[in-house]
């Protein structure tokens, strides 16, 4: 039985539906029941869905075999596991934003406000510049506003959150997206279905980008 | 007084049957003091899996750390003696941050080092060993094997620069082709733009010179993604024309395994991958089903030898055994098979009589004055002044039915 961790949500829902496609369904997903687990033993696939930033603990202790989590998120925790495809849905970006009118003075500590403090903290390291991190868990863009910080590093999906509170981005960090992940030791002992799963749904996500691109083309 | 084997736990009994492998092969054991100067660690912090170290000043000033590896110290200890292998093996309590927790934890971790003239049956030999372990602690158990020779040749022949070499072996590490493809190809395309703005503006678009960079790049992704069976994998690196000395060592060693009839589970994956600056050559991981991290881990490290002055070649691996608690679940339900229980007026000959009876029937026995509600035992014994023996079923079903009376209570 190859246990799959999904996450909750849109992006979860989303990420469902392409394992579907890729012929590894579960009907019992869509009962409206209380029910955790959902079993093919047909298909030999179990999926439950976890909270998005879990996936990689489930993963990475091994109580999934595989699982999908954003990008964001394997960077925050650096989890041990195996990053097998890029699915391409979720797009967005890690991105520093601040007040419009924002002058940045490099001789003085930035003050950024995050939720994500290691992507934060490495992405200043990088550029040699010094910072005070301030972890915050929800509603950073409030902190600009009200002088709590000079600059927030958060995930920008459309930008319309930033634009309604007079904020802007003032630089992309990195590029964002699903990931599918797989623990080490299980992609040894369940190698044949794994990589099958890995080259399906990684063939669907570059079949839909091509798409994207090109509409026309079908 | 016999050893009765079923007192020992089974990863007891792992490290018991570990340590007599690694003993008829000849290897010594190495003994270690918790205790080792600061120094050492401080100098090769990149080798030691977590940097963070527990230190304390010892009584005459010095900074001391309680040791976070075997290795280092086992290096440090090596005398360079020309055509000799120094062979030993270690069991002992390390002191690092684990993964998960972020706080210190205490790790059993037993392991093998070979240091001094190595040639290829040495690695063999350590290999072979390290399949040996496995087999030891699981039948499903598998070893993948991978030579940083060939990976760091692919990654030289498409110009990557030492930084960017530290970024792919990351990504290989975690088989991220997608990320791999764009580091390289961005990595191409700069140097095509410098060597564009060498070149005069009219030939500036070199289109073949182009297209070939894109064919080198396939060729490496394709070499790097190959997972499989030594028989499999070998003629294909050969066909793609890898490094051969690496390829030609690959197989030695894998020809030397099957020969020696551990060569079923060995599989070649260059998803494998250390610290370039103290292993070279041949690293190796291995994984048993149930455990979700690999628990064996080693390699040739000939660079941390070289850092640290000495002539010798090094090959090794760690095996580590905190895992093994997890991995052998307690099929001990009962903490004792029997309870005495006695009285003040109880003749205490007559009680140490019939603890000395239950004990030669190979019962767990203890005598007590009241039995605790969580001592799960098989029975229960009364006795009486005169040390005649009563069984007495324990009452769990007692329990049972109070705390199903309860929940019916509560539910009302």
């Amino acid at each position: 039985m190859l246990n799959i961790a999904l996450p909750k949500g849109r992006l979860g829902e989303k990420v469902y539906d392409m394992f579907e496609k890729a012929g590894y369904d579960c009907q019992s997903i869509h009962e409206k029941n209380r029910k955790l687990l959902f079993e093919n033993p047909e298909k030999d696939i179990c999926f439950f869905w976890v909270k998005p930033s879990d996936v990689n603990i489930y993963v990475e202790r091994g109580a999934a075999d595989i699982g999908v989590a954003g990008k964001d998120i394997l960077l925050e925790y650096e989890p041990d596991v195996y990053e097998l495809a890029d699915l391409r849905i979720g797009k967005c970006i890690m991105a520093e934003a601040a007040r419009n009118g924002y002058i940045d003075q490099p001789q003085r500590t930035k003050r950024v406000a995050t939720k994500f403090e290691n992507i934060a903290r490495s992405y200043y390291a990088s550029i040699g510049r010094d910072i005070d991190i301030i972890h915050l868990n929800g509603s950073i863009e409030l902190a600009p506003i009200l002088g709590l910080s000079d600059v927030i590093v958060d995930i920008v999906e459309t930008g319309s959150t930033l634009k309604e509170n007079d904020l802007a981005v003032v630089e992309k960090i990195v590029d964002i997206s699903a990931r599918l992940i797989a623990n080490k030791a299980s992609y040894e002992f369940k190698k044949a279905q794994i990589t099958a799963i890995a080259g399906a749904l990684s063939n669907q996500a570059a079949e839909r980008e091509a798409l994207e691109k090109d509409p026309d083309n079908k | 007084m016999n050893l009765d084997e079923s007192v020992l736990k089974k990863e007891e009994k792992t490290a018991f049957l570990l340590r007599s492998l690694y003993q008829q092969y000849g290897c010594l054991q190495y003994k270690m003091s918790k205790f080792e100067e600061y120094d050492l660690y401080a100098k090769n912090r990149d080798f030691l899996v977590s940097d963070n170290i527990i230190t304390f000043t010892d009584t005459n000033g010095k900074l001391m750390a309680l040791k976070p590896d075997v290795t280092l110290s086992i290096v440090r200890n090596t005398r360079d003696i020309p055509g000799y292998v120094n062979k030993v093996f270690y069991n002992e309590n390390v002191y690092r941050v684990s993964r998960g927790s972020h706080a210190y934890k205490e790790i059993m971790q037993a392991g093998l080092e070979c240091i001094g003239d190595i040639d290829d049956y040495n690695i063999f030999e350590t290999v072979l060993l390290a399949v040996k372990s496995l087999d030891i602690i699981s039948d499903e158990n598998i070893l993948s094997i991978s030579h940083l020779g060939i990976i760091i040749s692919l990654l030289q022949e498409i110009g990557l620069n030492d930084d960017e070499q530290k970024k792919a072996i990351k990504l290989i590490g975690s088989k991220n082709m997608h990320e791999l493809e764009s580091l390289c190809s961005n990595a191409a395309k700069k140097t095509a733009i410098v060597n564009m703005e060498a070149l005069s503006d009219e030939d500036s678009i070199n289109i073949t010179a182009d297209n070939t960079l894109v064919n080198s790049i396939e060729r490496v992704m394709r070499i790097l993604m190959l997972n499989g069976s030594p028989e499999d994998i070998l003629p294909r690196l050969r066909e793609e024309g890898c490094n051969e000395d690496a390829v030609a060592q690959l197989e030695a060693l894998t020809s030397m395994l099957n020969a020696a009839g551990e060569g079923s589970r060995v599989i070649i994956d260059f998803s494998v991958v250390s610290d370039m600056s103290y292993y070279n050559g041949i690293v190796f991981k291995g994984y048993v089903k149930g455990v979700p991290e690999s628990i064996l881990s080693g390699g040739q490290y000939d660079q941390l030898l070289k850092k640290m002055g000495k002539r010798a070649r090094a090959v090794g691996f760690a095996v580590y055994m905190d895992f093994l608690e997890r991995y052998f679940e307690n099929d001990n339900i009962y903490d004792v098979d029997a309870v005495i229980m006695y009285d003040d007026n109880t003749d205490r000959r007559a009680l140490f009589n019939a603890v000395q009876v239950a004990m030669n029937k190979g019962m767990k026995v203890t005598a007590q004055k009241e039995v605790p509600e969580k001592l799960r035992c098989k029975i229960i014994y009364t006795i009486d002044k005169y040390g005649a023996l009563k069984e007495k079923q324990p009452d769990n079903t007692q329990g049972k039915n109070k705390s199903f009376n309860n929940k019916e209570a509560s539910n009302a």
